[in-house]
């Protein structure tokens, strides 16, 4: 009987792992439907990328309120994590507080710390709960924005404050029943629990443990679930944002991809030797992207390293003048499809072969058109994010597999052709500026 | 004028004379073709002339890069042009080019290299910037812009896309004019709306026209001048300039015609 709790602990422990294994495989799965791309050059800098940009936020640091809101909650995350450590220890020994007694005053000192820092994340999350629902800032409340993305947005917030309840509660039960039950070791004043003493006067030791073990299960039951709802939400950014920022572009944000079947197929055309040209490609690829199969995997892994946070929405030219467009439904829709191609695959349904496509179903041309190719969705996102890159893709598709561009692109294209200009003028007027200068002569 | 002698060589007639000039200019095809922006090329020229660096220009065998056809999806018509480009930038064994077009310099600049052209290219800003500070370039004290309120124009595809930010700004700074910022400047700069190709066709339906959304904000500094490095940039501040009807109090500028007004060339 008395190893009931470390089965059941066990038991917990391991369904939580199975299904976060299974769910993180999936995801790799999906993310790999992307075409090859290699971004394993300059390892330095993409270490250096990583470091400053996800490990220390950097960019998050361009808006300062919630930048320090969020710190609050990432310190949090990385720190009160630690605790996690003794709590999965705690379940499989059968012990209570193991490390309580091996540390001593230090114990004391950290659990006040992870005390602090949990009062911390309560503050930051009552304070986005806030800015979402009360002040409704308004990044959080655009068309793609409906339903699930809010609530999900609400639930994770609402979690945090509950599992962060959950440790305030059962350090200050623990507290109560230390000295009259031996199981529960000295641990010295917790600072910021013990004001929830008060409220719990009154109750006898039985109780009081009955109040602890249950805040105890609950927060690494919690904690445990989370991880799991974690990977179906988009708060997985936890975790993406770092492989995200290390494979980061590195190169300038103005420069384009190059095609490389085009380049052979060009060379070809003027006679020029092409690389490969003896040996085409068995099957021609698509040109431009359609579908998340198109783009590459590191498109798809920015998709679900989105937080949809919104600053890129917020600072697209063309979304502040009403445009359709918007960059972050341009990463949600890219995750909804593989999501949609991959749960289909893993049920050995028809994947990409369903009649659906991500431009078209999901993204349509009206989107991929209003962009400017600015950047500054690029520039603003904290996790080095390129919604850029899949827009692009797609007006390539648009134009080399459908010619379907907006007709006065049509005619800027014949432009070039003919008069080697986007406008058509005579190519032979093409110098005649410098006439000007001749004039002054006179 | 004070020079009189002005007939821009091109490369073919230096290559005649068995010469390689120092730096070619990219005229680009609005500094060719747009009654506007030929006055900032040929401000531009006036500032190589008068400085006395070896350059020249590619004439009648310059062509469009291709920016505005990759940025709207036509990746064969690019590299068609980008091959052509190359072909003749090369011939002439072109290893330094200066442009006034932030799109013509970074498509020079980035893309071309990997279709195998590879040359030192630098925006006009940077290049006047230079001739600043190496003192080529001397600004009179108390010139016609002293104590004047310019604003700065950020250009996406030179600030965000390749970094050049103060550049532009050290240009307006050395004639001694009054340089306020808008709101969204630098890295948080508004685009005047005409990039990726937008140039070339309507506005999306929307409930504003981005050029407008900027210009507000640039007539918001109280500037008399708006300082632009872009042929496009240009087209679109005048155009909002024009919609709210500030033609007679604010001009838009570019910062090589500001430099070429200040010597009184």
């Amino acid at each position: 009987m008395q190893y009931l709790p470390q089965i059941a602990f066990v038991i917990i422990l391991g369904v939580a792992s199975w299904l976060l294994f299974k769910r993180i495989s999936q995801i790799r799965k999906n993310i790999f439907l992307g075409r090859k791309e290699s971004r394993n050059d300059n390892k330095a800098e993409r270490w250096k990328t990583m470091w400053l940009v996800a490990f220390g936020q950097r960019k998050m640091f361009k808006r300062i309120i919630p930048a320090f809101l969020h710190l609050l909650i990432y310190v949090g995350f990385l720190v009160i994590n630690l605790e996690v450590l003794e709590f999965v220890i705690d379940g499989l020994a059968g012990t209570h507080r193991i490390f309580a007694p091996l540390l001593g005053d230090f114990y004391t000192v950290l659990i006040n710390i992870f005390e602090f820092l949990a009062v911390g994340v309560l503050f930051s999350c009552v304070v986005f709960l806030i800015r979402r629902n009360v002040v409704k800032v308004k990044r959080f409340h655009s068309i793609e924005m409906k339903k699930w993305p809010t609530l999900d947005a609400n639930l994770i917030l609402v979690i945090e404050i509950v599992l962060m309840f959950a440790i305030l509660t059962m350090n200050a039960t623990d507290q109560m029943i230390q000295g009259s039950d031996e199981h529960y070791a000295q641990t010295g004043k917790f600072f910021f629990s013990s004001k929830l003493i008060p409220l719990l006067e009154g109750m006898n030791t039985a109780s009081l443990i009955l109040v602890e073990r249950f805040a105890w299960w609950f927060h690494i039951v919690g904690i445990l679930a989370f991880a799991v709802y974690v990977t179906y939400s988009k708060h997985l950014h936890i975790g993406l944002a770092f492989p995200n920022t290390w494979y980061s572009n590195l190169k300038a944000k103005g420069h384009m991809e190059n095609m490389p079947v085009v380049t052979n197929e060009v060379k070809m055309m003027l006679g020029m030797p092409a690389e490969g040209a003896e040996n085409p490609p068995a099957e021609i690829a698509r040109f431009g992207a359609k579908d998340v199969n198109d783009l590459s995997w590191v498109n798809i892994m920015n998709a679900y390293s989105c937080t949809e946070c919104g600053r890129c929405t917020s600072e697209c030219p063309a979304n502040q003048t009403g445009k359709k467009l918007s960059p972050r439904k341009i990463m949600m829709d890219t995750r909804d499809r593989a999501e949609e191609v991959g749960a289909s695959l893993a049920k050995g349904g028809k994947g990409l072969e369903d009649g659906k496509s991500l431009l078209g179903d999901y993204i349509t041309k009206e989107e991929i058109n209003a962009c400017t190719s600015c950047n500054a969705c690029v520039e603003a996102c904290p996790v080095n994010i390129d919604p850029l890159s899949i827009i692009l893709q797609m007006r390539r598709y648009v134009a080399m597999e459908e010619s379907g561009s907006p007709a006065s692109w049509n005619g800027m294209f014949q432009n070039i052709e003919t008069s080697f200009a986007p406008w058509k003028f005579a190519p032979t007027d093409r110098f005649k500026w410098a006439n000007e200068l001749k004039k002054t002569e006179d | 004028m004070s020079n009189t002698n002005m007939s821009v060589p091109t490369m073919a007639e230096m290559a005649a004379k068995g010469e390689n000039p120092e730096v070619l200019f990219w005229v680009g095809c609005a500094g060719s073709f747009d009654d506007r922006y030929k006055k900032v090329t040929i401000a531009f020229i006036k500032i190589l002339e008068k400085v006395g660096i070896s350059y020249a220009v590619l004439g009648e065998e310059e062509t469009c890069t291709g920016d505005p056809a990759r940025r709207a999806g036509n990746e064969f018509l690019f590299q068609m042009q980008a091959m052509a480009n190359i072909q003749v930038l090369d011939g002439y064994g072109v290893k330094k080019i200066v442009t006034a077009c932030p799109h013509c310099f970074n498509t020079l600049k980035n893309e071309y290299p990997d279709l195998g052209g590879n040359y030192e290219v630098i925006h006009h800003s940077t290049f006047l910037q230079q001739l600043i500070n190496e003192g080529k370039v001397t600004m009179k004290g108390g010139g016609e812009f002293k104590g004047k309120k310019i604003t700065y124009h950020d250009s996406c595809y030179l600030g965000r896309a390749n970094n050049v930010y103060e550049a532009p700004r050290e240009v307006l700074q050395a004639l001694d004019a009054e340089l306020v910022e808008m709101k969204r400047c630098r890295t948080k700069g508004l685009c005047c709306g005409a990039g990726g190709a937008q140039m070339f066709k309507d506005a999306e339906k929307g409930n504003k026209e981005i050029n407008i959304e900027r210009t507000e904000e640039a007539l918001a500094t109280g500037a008399n001048i708006i300082a632009s490095a872009c042929p496009f940039c240009m087209t679109m501040m005048r155009d909002g300039v024009k919609t709210k009807e500030k033609e007679e109090s604010v001009e838009v500028l570019d910062i090589a015609e500001l430099i070429a007004k200040n010597e009184g060339l």
